[in-house]
């Protein structure tokens, strides 16, 4: 008999604390399926944020180092800069990346640090029990936004990847979604890809995941599945917004920026 | 023996540190600290080591908390304002029983105060500065030679005990140039860094860096053993000079750079026929507490001097012995309010 469905080596065999709907545990496979297949279990050290993600040492059979909350970034630089040959992650939410730990993520993503970084967007603080967060969208009820995200007080959800994309010490930045086994088998690939920026040393790559939160949301695991389709990849469209296979941080220490939409669309953005 | 140098405070900071082994240095620039960062982004890529201008000090320890998890030595240097910043990552450091050495050329305060020598850092330093409940060790040099000695020191305390250690001086020690002898780095046997993370070998355990703890009674076991840690601190790594002490009426005590003003006024002292000496802490935290019981079971006058409105104080009450008084002066840190040796010896003439 034939085994075409196994359990990536670099996740262990644990029941995760995730609730049901909820796109970690989904997320998670794709990153360890990418790790096994580039082989660099044995040579990762991942940083964990802080948020529903903060147990990444108790689902990943690897080294881990636990950030203060939006540090991760900073926390992978010293790791990598002190260990080159090492594979480094962070895993980090929207509110970990995009809120307390702007400076730190910019400024990773503008030196140019070798490491990968997997931005999980759901929208909402899902750990400390669903409040607005710089994601939420626009007219989103959460805990502290009980009548809606206002854009003239709370300002708009803010675009990582493609923000991230201006900088020049970036290499690759894409949005995936795995909402449907489509985009889920995009996401793969673009994981891939991402990884591969760091194994082959051209700096810092950046995968953001619209994920979900039923809990938070309100809504059933299917319901927010569906949000995802139809609310979020309207406002976050999925794509590459900067790869740049060739970028070299010695030769070209102000690498061209590349605008967001400049590439051509892979071919999974058809699909939404 | 090593050649005589004549060097400022902070760059024997930076030199003992590359002799410590030390080739990662991440910081951000804040005066009167930016010598030791300066220094370092020219000598560390010589040496193959890294040297990272940070986007700010919260980016900066949180950058040495990663190299330590590695295992390698790491630093940062700033200065009280930047140290404020950095306490965030200080408190997950402590409770990630990471070493690492963190220097503070502190200036006044508070707020954004000014770039005057100060110690009114004193608090934040020993009292564990950010959230918790833990402390880390405290050297308080006051020479040239004692800011080489003392972080090459401060690497050993932080391997040993896996945590933090912080030299603080102020601009006095900083800026100034004094003679010093560039000692090699002294052979101590340390433990080995099998808590580092290095990337999980087939067969080799997982290695996990964290302060989190959520068990049922974990969290309380990890503090006992933190605390246990500071017991044995306390019990072997207290330092102090004694200067004079043995039949003195009065002692002085001072820490850093006000401690060698205090010792020209004593000097004045005992021409002029006082019996005045002095007590120096050097390690703050663990304080040496004992050494003030010893010296009060004999002399029961204690003037404590400090640059700032009286914070050491507190420990050496806690520390001398029932019947002893003990008396102080300080000044708030800012342009003009730095001591001068007749200004203390008026003190001493007040409290002999």
């Amino acid at each position: 008999m034939q085994q075409v469905f196994k359990r990536p080596v670099s996740l262990k065999d644990v029941q995760t604390h995730f609730c049901p709907g909820c796109n970690h545990g989904t997320i998670h496979r794709l990153v360890a399926e990418a790790m096994d297949e580039f082989g660099v279990r044995e040579r990762t050290i991942g940083v964990a944020s802080v948020g529903c993600s903060v147990f990444l040492y108790g689902y990943f059979d690897v080294d881990v180092v636990e950030a203060p909350h939006g540090r991760a970034a900073a926390v992978a630089t010293g790791v990598k800069r002190a260990r080159p040959d090492s594979f480094v992650f962070t895993y980090q939410g929207d509110g970990d990346l995009a809120a307390i730990g702007t400076a730190e993520i910019i400024h990773a993503a503008n030196r140019g640090e070798d490491i990968t970084v997997i931005f999980v967007n759901n929208t909402t603080y899902g750990m400390t029990g669903g409040q607005m967060a710089p994601t939420t969208l626009v007219g989103q009820k959460t805990s502290t936004s009980p009548y809606g995200r206002e854009h003239a007080k709370d300002g708009s959800p803010i675009r990582m990847a493609e923000l991230l994309a201006q900088l020049g010490g970036v290499a690759f930045s894409a949005r995936v979604a795995v909402n449907t086994s489509r985009n889920l088998m995009d996401a793969k690939k673009q994981i891939k890809k991402a990884f591969r920026y760091q194994v082959e040393g051209k700096g810092f790559s950046f995968i953001e995941a619209l994920s979900t939160c039923p809990t938070a949301w309100g809504v059933t695991p299917i319901q927010a599945n569906e949000r995802v389709g139809r609310e979020l990849i309207e406002y976050f469209p999925l794509g590459i917004f900067k790869d740049t296979a060739d970028w070299n941080p010695q030769s070209s220490p102000t690498a061209p920026v590349e605008q967001p939409g400049a590439l051509p669309f892979p071919e999974f953005m058809h699909e939404i | 023996m090593s050649q005589r140098l004549f060097v400022k405070g902070n760059e024997a900071v930076a030199m003992a540190a590359i002799e410590a082994g030390c080739r990662y240095y991440f910081g951000y620039p804040i005066t009167p600290q930016s010598d030791i960062p300066e220094y370092l982004s020219r000598e560390l890529p010589k040496l193959n080591g890294e040297f990272i201008q940070a986007e700010s000090e919260v980016a900066a320890i949180n950058m040495l908390l990663g190299a330590s998890a590695t295992g390698v030595r790491a630093m940062t240097s700033s200065s009280s304002p930047g140290i404020s910043l950095k306490q965030e990552g200080i408190s997950y450091m402590a409770g990630s029983e990471l070493p690492g050495v963190i220097v503070n050329i502190s200036r006044s305060g508070p707020g954004l105060g000014g770039i005057d020598a100060s110690q009114a850092d004193y608090w934040q330093s020993v009292k564990g500065g950010g959230h918790g409940g833990y402390h880390i060790v405290v050297l308080a040099p006051a020479s040239i030679q004692e800011m080489y000695d003392l972080t090459m020191l401060a690497f050993d305390l932080a391997d040993i005990y896996r945590t933090p250690v912080m030299v603080l001086a102020d601009s006095v020690v900083g800026q100034m140039k004094e003679a010093l002898l560039p000692n090699p780095r002294p052979v101590t046997t340390l433990p080995e860094k099998g808590w580092a993370v290095r990337g999980r070998k087939e067969g080799t355990p997982q290695m996990i860096v964290k302060s989190l703890f959520l068990g049922d009674g974990e969290l309380e076991a990890h503090n006992w053993k933190l605390h246990g840690k500071y017991d044995v601190m306390r019990e072997k790594e207290c330092r102090q000079e004694l200067f004079l002490t043995d039949d003195a009426e009065l002692i002085i005590t001072a820490f850093g750079s006000v401690a060698r003003i205090a010792k020209t006024a004593i000097l004045m002292a005992r021409e002029a026929g006082m019996k005045v000496g002095l007590l120096r802490p050097i390690t703050l935290f663990p304080f040496p507490a004992q050494a003030f019981k010893e010296v009060t079971g004999r002399c029961k006058k204690i003037l404590d001097i400090e640059l700032n409105n009286g914070q050491m104080v507190e420990d050496v009450r806690l520390s001398v012995a029932r019947d002893a008084e003990v008396f102080f002066y300080g000044r708030p840190p800012g342009a003009g309010s730095l001591p001068v040796p007749e200004e203390l010896f008026e003190q001493i003439i007040k409290h002999y």
